[in-house]
């Protein structure tokens, strides 16, 4: 499933939970602002194998149509996709601001 | 039914009685026996749990969280360099809010290195968000294994355990010990129920970070929590007393305190020797009294200061030093006589580290010390040595 992001923004003390248990995937704020790389999938090479999907550390990336997709929202930019990619359909690109 | 114990092997036997459905071990002494016990009853049938050989204490109490955190009752156990080792998952288990168990067997760290009993091991760990009991006999330690449960799961506590016990004084000395009938103790324990555990229909995300703008809101909530574990230790005890008969006293026993001059307030195995020569003292006419402390978290803050209101002067008997500044369980008591603006000068006696003897003659001691006045900390028995 595709992390989205929740309308709430701040937790008071009563959003706070007891324990450190609290509904997966509750994400309330993007996180990927110090990515200095972003991966650029070239989808006419892309076979959608997984092997991105299974190797990207944050989850971030999805199969769609058969194609890779990245989550921007989240990649950290770390490259682990581009290095696992065995048919060089990933490229990473300098971030530009 | 009666039966013939060591400390170890009785908190064995209530552990047992609490139904554990995981238990991850480790040796050490003094403690080994307990988990000895533990796998004989699993092998043997009469406990249904998983036990789970690990490779180190940082991994019994790792192991321990991760089966809280799948919603089961979990025990392990350790000592001295073994609870040092587990330090680091204190934290995540008291801030992960899972009601894990443990028995800890006091005894001393190193260096020198030494097996024997004092309370640093434990006392070194008091800020790490754990329940602290420390018992004085078998039977106690018995008891305590299922209060601990108890109180440790009850939701709005919902915090780890550590039930102290003097090594060898304790663990490895025989007594009459009541082990409970199972029903009787299914009938005090429920069983454990959370919504604190991973759940395949509701995944959730569990044992996170949490930034400086909610984390410390954690914190609140922990403290909280402990702090809500007293009454949960009275109603722990009335519950007890209901089905077993046994009382206990909740945060402190006290023992001819009312009218006393001079109390010694004490922890553990101690306090029956403290007892036994206050009341040879009262023979002779000296008012004394002595408190035991059997909780160190929650802290008996206003317990020790209405049992010692009336008194001219206290004593406070541990067997741990805060090298550089004064005994933890004395700060603790003279903040706490503090809060209640007691004024009675308060001195504090450092005596059996590294399992080293506090004599009859060493409290008698203490008792004349803390009627005359002396320094404000004393490593009792050393006078005749420096």
């Amino acid at each position: 499933m595709r992390p989205y992001l929740r309308e709430k923004t701040s937790f008071g003390f009563a959003d706070v939970p007891e324990a450190t248990c609290y509904e997966a995937g509750y994400l309330v704020t993007k996180n990927a602002g110090w990515r200095s790389i972003r991966p650029v999938i070239d989808a006419q090479r892309c076979v959608g194998c997984y092997q991105c999907y299974l190797y990207c550390p944050d989850g971030v990336i999805r199969i769609e149509d058969g194609k890779a997709v990245v989550d921007l929202d989240f990649c950290k930019g770390c490259g682990i996709c581009q290095k696992t990619c065995r048919i060089g359909a990933i490229e990473m690109e300098a971030e530009r601001k | 039914m009666k039966q013939y114990l060591s400390g170890d092997e009785a908190f064995a036997a209530g552990i047992r009685l609490a139904r554990p459905e995981v238990i991850s071990a480790y040796p050490i002494t003094p403690q080994t026996i307990v988990v000895e016990r533990l796998s004989d009853m699993v092998e043997d049938g009469s406990l249904d749990a998983e036990f789970i050989h690990v490779e180190s204490e940082h991994s019994a109490l790792s192991c321990a969280i991760g089966a809280s955190a799948a919603g089961v009752r979990t025990f392990t156990a350790t000592s001295s360099q073994g609870l040092l080792y587990m330090a680091e998952g204190l934290v995540y288990a008291s801030g992960g809010r899972f009601p894990i168990v443990m028995m800890n067997a006091n005894r001393s760290t190193a260096l020198p290195w030494n097996i024997y009993g004092d309370q640093r091991d434990s006392l070194a760990l008091l800020d790490t968000g754990w329940i602290q009991a420390y018992a004085q006999d078998a039977q106690e330690a018995l008891d305590l294994a299922l209060m601990s449960y108890y109180i440790a799961e009850k939701e709005d506590v919902s915090t780890p355990f550590m039930v102290n016990l003097d090594g060898f004084i304790l663990t490895h000395t025989y007594e009459e010990v009541d082990v409970p009938e199972q029903a009787d103790a299914d009938a005090f324990l429920p069983r454990y129920e959370t919504e604190n555990c991973f759940d395949l229909e509701h995944p959730k995300n569990m044992a996170f970070s949490a930034g400086p703008d909610t984390n410390y809101i954690f914190k609140y909530k922990e403290h909280a929590a402990l702090l809500r574990a007293v009454p949960a230790i009275y109603e722990a005890e009335a519950r007890f007393a209901k089905i077993f008969g046994r009382r206990y006293t909740g945060l402190i026993e006290t023992y001819r305190t009312e009218d006393a001059d001079q109390i010694l307030i004490t922890l553990g195995t101690i306090a029956g020797l403290s007892r036994e020569i206050a009341d040879e003292l009262r023979a002779q006419g000296k008012k004394v009294g002595v408190v035991r402390i059997r909780y160190m978290r929650p802290f008996p803050t206003q317990e020790i200061a209405d049992a010692v209101k009336g008194a001219k002067a206290v004593a406070v008997l541990e067997k741990d030093i805060s090298f550089g500044a004064a005994g933890t369980v004395f700060t603790n008591v003279t903040s706490a006589l503090q809060a209640a603006g007691i004024g009675i000068p308060a001195y504090n006696f450092i005596g059996g580290l590294g399992g080293r003897n506090i004599s009859h003659k060493d409290i008698e001691q203490i008792f004349a010390l803390t009627e005359r006045g002396t320094e404000r900390v004393t490593f009792i028995g050393l006078e005749g040595e420096r």
